[in-house]
């Protein structure tokens, strides 16, 4: 008989965030009221965070396959093949809840449960990245946030030591109330040697290791399913509190034990910890799991059974061995001064059974409560298509001046504060660091391989609608990467949305990961793991809708790598893959916003089939060895991906007069078009070399001119008054620092 | 020549240094663990960078007692070359094996960035490929970098050209005194210095600047 203390009310189900028509699920299914602790875990399973019930239906749609795929959704991580026998694991996860209301140690062990994922399938963490979102610059809490997740961030990552290479920094007032901490890792692998959480085998030891169990972020997956209201303080206790000394040794000690053949299954302990990794180890596995609480390594004393099934406290792994391997697994972690418990086993009857002080507090059916927990079809509305055109009434700012005004704002300006509290640096294969396209890493041991990185979504894009919003987030991933000259394999999203209870939320989510499917599709970009954040509302006010998606390419040679900045003087720019009527497209653009103030119409619509034709040539010009530096056309448009190339070669451009009207050239050098990439040739204009070249495109159907020339010291933009490097670098280098020093 | 790289739980640039280390002298180092009694025989000792025991209560002090720290005491006193790293130059001073204690970075911030270097002494087994005055790039990456000694400690090591290395051109990162990035022992058979030339010693990082020091450490004790 399993006791039930305290007794279960309407008011304890409901603040274990359980809906009534769930709770009787959970009574139809055991046949019986649950016990306090059993509530509990169905509280952890069952909350949307673990259990993707709003989101499920519709994940289940995107494209998740491909030849070099090893390992889609449904693990720890993805894992793709990228030749010679290894492979690249890899996720991306939000942390967002817990990072606004404990900005330091949110963040942080967003960034050790992101690493922990890839560790525990048997890779080494190679590279880090962050996609940050914070609200309005002029609201009050944006700074404490600003300041502590990005230490947290650092904190965490340095010490482990993977070097952050990418990442977004991004304000908008939608996030006032909810912060985004979306945290990438990746890590390298042989591909034969992937450790996976399914169990296989009745009666074998269940084995915790790491850091002891306390009661830190106990609920805290559950907090992480509902909205904020004015209570938020009172969350505080449910984050956990991150320990990047233990996290290296962990990452050490399970590489080390990996090697010996002990390691049947692995699996992390995150969100609701112990519930959560031992329910998947056993569900995956068709197995049931019989733990023993008295077993498990405590940091406090007196801790109940629920706290201990609901804790987060990290660092912490479980793992099913092979019996006659227990001894040296031991050795191994005992080396590294890490706990060691044998604190169960596996069993054929498909029960979770959980035993504390000698008594059965859960006994639990483990399919219903892992892979097979409820799913829903939440009623959704298709969103409104905003207008296509919109026109900017009004006098506009002049080329010159709109630049300045633009790269100094808070959108545009250099993220340098940032990234230089990240180690982008450390094991001493960075070959591109923040600021470029992506972030490049060398693939250690392989003479001429390395890796490419790159995070992106346009929220306002999304906001404006979310199918072509979630098509441009994976076509601008793909383009970044492409901009390297590496190959994109695969990505990850991480999918940040508001209350899916609500119809239009709900069709933001829907729109948002159709778009996302039929980038991926036609780009061959298969998403091979991922997260999903719901409920980022506060007081009845949802985020912007955020489809984060993170990717990886495959550069085979990096001695033939493109970087953003220019090169060489005299080198002839181009604009490759502006269709006809090119830089047209102000709707959804910064420079609407900034100096009309309009934040509507249609976002640039992006042309999957042109999008990959383009991206595929100028991949291949990068790789034949023709590009002196490239860089995609983004957020800003022309101007600015022509300005970040001077500021990062050191060097200027004169470019030609456009258009003719004050409006024409605004959208000329502004326009946020999508599918462009401006690049530089090392063949000298009008040589047979560049117009071969030219040829070629054209042949494609790509258009693709020369719009100007690399040289000087000074950013001319057609008859707008030539800019300076330095005038520019004050204005792009100046808000970030400038704003943080105030308080 | 043979060099020993020490690692404690939580070095976290012992990969960088190791991997610099073989590219340079052609083989790799032993690889020598802090519980280790014994200190295999070696010409060069590196201690390199990371956060050791997390930097839990001061970074470098918990490392700076470890039982293999007994044995590079002793080797730095055969005469042995060490070089500390970063995290290894925050153990040697917590150590007494080098002047001063390295301090939270003046912006309270972790920095990560490429800096300019004088070399300051160039007469020295670390220093002999640069030449007096030279200007190099080197990569910082710390959060307690930020160089304290007294007035008489500074006035010593200055003018017992113990300062091997200086920011350059205004490029302190740290806020440490007379812009002081690299200190040697009286004896100048140890350095300790918060950059970290193992990140910048070949093309595909961006320059070769940290490599002359490695060829000279290495080379040096060959000879």
């Amino acid at each position: 008989m399993i006791p039930n203390e305290p007794p279960i009310t309407a008011d304890l189900v409901d603040a274990h965030g359980i809906k009534p028509d769930e709770y009787q699920k959970i009574l139809d299914l055991i046949g019986r009221e649950p016990s306090f602790t059993e509530l509990g875990i169905f509280s952890a399973m069952w909350n949307e965070h673990c259990s993707y019930k709003s989101s499920k239906r519709w994940l289940k749609t995107l494209p998740t396959t491909g030849p070099r795929v090893i390992q889609g959704p449904g693990e720890n991580a993805g894992v793709v093949d990228i030749g010679d026998g290894q492979a690249v694991v890899f996720k991306m996860e939000s942390h967002n809840h817990p990072s606004y209301i404990e900005p330091y140690q949110g963040a942080a062990t967003g960034v050790g449960g992101i690493l922990r994922d890839i560790f525990t399938m048997g890779a080494r963490p190679i590279a880090a990245m962050n996609a940050l979102r914070f609200g309005a610059p002029e609201h009050e809490k944006t700074r404490h946030l600003v300041s502590g997740v990005v230490a947290g961030v650092g904190g965490y990552g340095n010490s482990f030591g993977v070097p952050t290479v990418g990442g977004e920094v991004e304000f908008d007032a939608r996030y006032n109330g909810n912060i985004l901490v979306n945290a990438f890792a990746a890590g390298l692998a042989d591909a034969d040697k992937i450790f996976y959480s399914e169990a296989k085998g009745v009666g074998l030891p269940v084995v915790y290791l790491g850091a002891k169990t306390g009661r830190d972020g106990v609920g805290g997956a559950t907090m992480a399913s509902a909205e904020f209201g004015d209570d938020i303080d009172q969350k505080r206790p449910t984050v956990q509190v991150g320990d990047p000394f233990t996290e290296k040794r962990l990452l050490d000690a399970c590489l080390e034990l990996m090697q010996t053949g002990a390691v049947i299954a692995i699996q992390d302990m995150g969100a609701a910890g112990l519930t959560c990794s031992a329910v998947e180890m056993g569900a995956k596995g068709n197995l049931g799991i019989e733990l023993d609480l008295d077993c498990v390594p405590v940091r406090e004393e007196n801790m109940t059974a629920y706290e201990m099934m609901l804790s987060e406290s990290q660092e912490r792994m479980l793992m099913v061995l092979h019996p006659e391997k227990e001894s040296e697994a031991r050795a191994v972690f005992e080396k590294w001064e890490l706990d060691f418990a044998t604190v169960g086993k596996t069993t054929d009857d498909l029960k979770f059974r959980v035993i504390w002080h000698g008594t059965e507090v859960a006994n639990l059916p483990i399919k219903e409560l892992g892979d097979e927990a409820p799913e829903y079809d939440r009623p959704w509305k298709v969103p409104a298509r905003p207008v296509d055109e919109i026109e900017l009434v009004g006098e506009h700012p002049g080329i010159a001046d709109a630049l300045l005004q633009m790269i100094g704002s808070p959108a545009l300006s250099s993220r340098r504060w940032v990234y230089e509290q990240y180690d982008t640096l450390i094991q001493g294969n960075s070959l591109q660091t923040p600021g470029g396209d992506a972030g490049v890493v060398r693939v250690d041991g392989h003479p001429t391989k390395a890796l490419a990185f790159s995070s992106d979504v346009t929220p306002r894009y999304c906001e404006a609608d979310p199918f072509e919003g979630g098509k441009q987030a994976v076509a601008e991933c793909w383009r970044n990467l492409t901009a390297t000259g590496a190959e994109p394999l695969a990505a990850t999203d991480n999918l940040n949305f508001g209350n899916p209870e609500k119809r239009q939320i709900m069709g933001q989510l829907v729109m948002a990961i159709k778009g996302i499917g039929e980038a991926c599709e036609a780009l061959d970009f298969p998403i091979v793991s991922g997260n999903v954040s719901l409920y980022n509302e506060t007081n009845g006010v949802g985020i912007l809708p955020t489809p984060t998606i993170a990717g990886v390419g495959l550069i085979p040679d990096h001695a033939q790598m493109a970087r953003i900045g220019f090169a060489a003087e005299d080198q002839p720019i181009l604009l490759a893959g502006a269709l006809p009527n090119w830089g047209s497209h102000l709707g959804q653009s910064l420079y609407a916003r900034k100096f009309f103030d309009r934040a509507d119409g249609a976002p640039p619509p992006v042309d999957l089939e042109f999008e990959r034709t383009v991206g595929d040539f100028v991949r291949t010009l990068i790789r034949e060895g023709h590009v002196g530096a490239c860089h995609d056309c983004s957020d800003g448009g022309l101007a600015i991906a022509l300005a970040e190339m001077a500021l990062a070669g050191n060097m200027g451009a004169t470019i030609h007069d456009l258009d003719s009207t004050d409006a024409s050239r605004a959208a000329r050098f502004f326009g946020e078009d999508q599918a462009r990439y401006v690049l530089t040739l090392n063949a000298p204009a009008g040589s047979p070399a560049f117009e071969v070249i030219l040829k070629r495109a054209f042949d494609l159907g790509i258009h693709m001119s020369q719009i100007g020339t690399t040289g000087g010291q000074s950013l001319k933009l057609g008859e707008a008054r030539a800019i300076s490097l330095g005038e520019l670098r004050t204005a792009h280098e100046g808000w970030f620092p400038t704003f943080m020093a105030a308080e | 020549m043979q060099c020993a790289v020490i690692a404690f739980p939580g070095s976290n640039r012992d990969r960088d240094m190791i991997a610099a280390v073989t590219k340079i002298a052609g083989k790799p180092p032993h690889v020598v663990w802090h519980k280790d009694s014994e200190l295999p025989q070696a010409d060069v000792i590196i201690l390199p960078g990371g956060f050791s025991y997390g930097d839990y209560l001061r970074s470098g002090a918990i490392a700076a007692r470890s039982p293999m720290m007994k044995e590079v005491a002793r080797a730095a006193e055969r005469g042995v070359s060490i070089l500390g790293v970063c995290n290894g130059f925050q153990i040697l001073t917590e150590a007494g094996l080098l002047p001063g204690t390295l301090m939270r970075n003046a912006s309270l911030k972790f920095v990560c960035r490429t800096i300019e270097l004088e070399v300051v002494n160039a007469a020295t087994r670390f220093t002999g490929l640069y030449r007096p005055g030279q200007i190099i790039r080197n990569p910082v990456a710390h959060h307690d970098g930020n160089y304290f000694v007294d007035d008489d400690t500074l006035a010593r090591i200055e003018g017992n050209e113990q300062v091997a290395f200086r920011y350059a051109n205004g490029t302190n990162p740290n806020g440490s005194r007379h812009d002081i990035a690299g200190v040697l022992n009286a004896r100048k058979n140890v350095l300790g210095m918060m950059p970290h030339p193992e990140d910048l010693i070949e093309p595909a990082h961006g320059g070769t600047d940290g490599r002359p020091l490695f060829e000279a450490l290495l080379e040096t004790v060959a000879a």
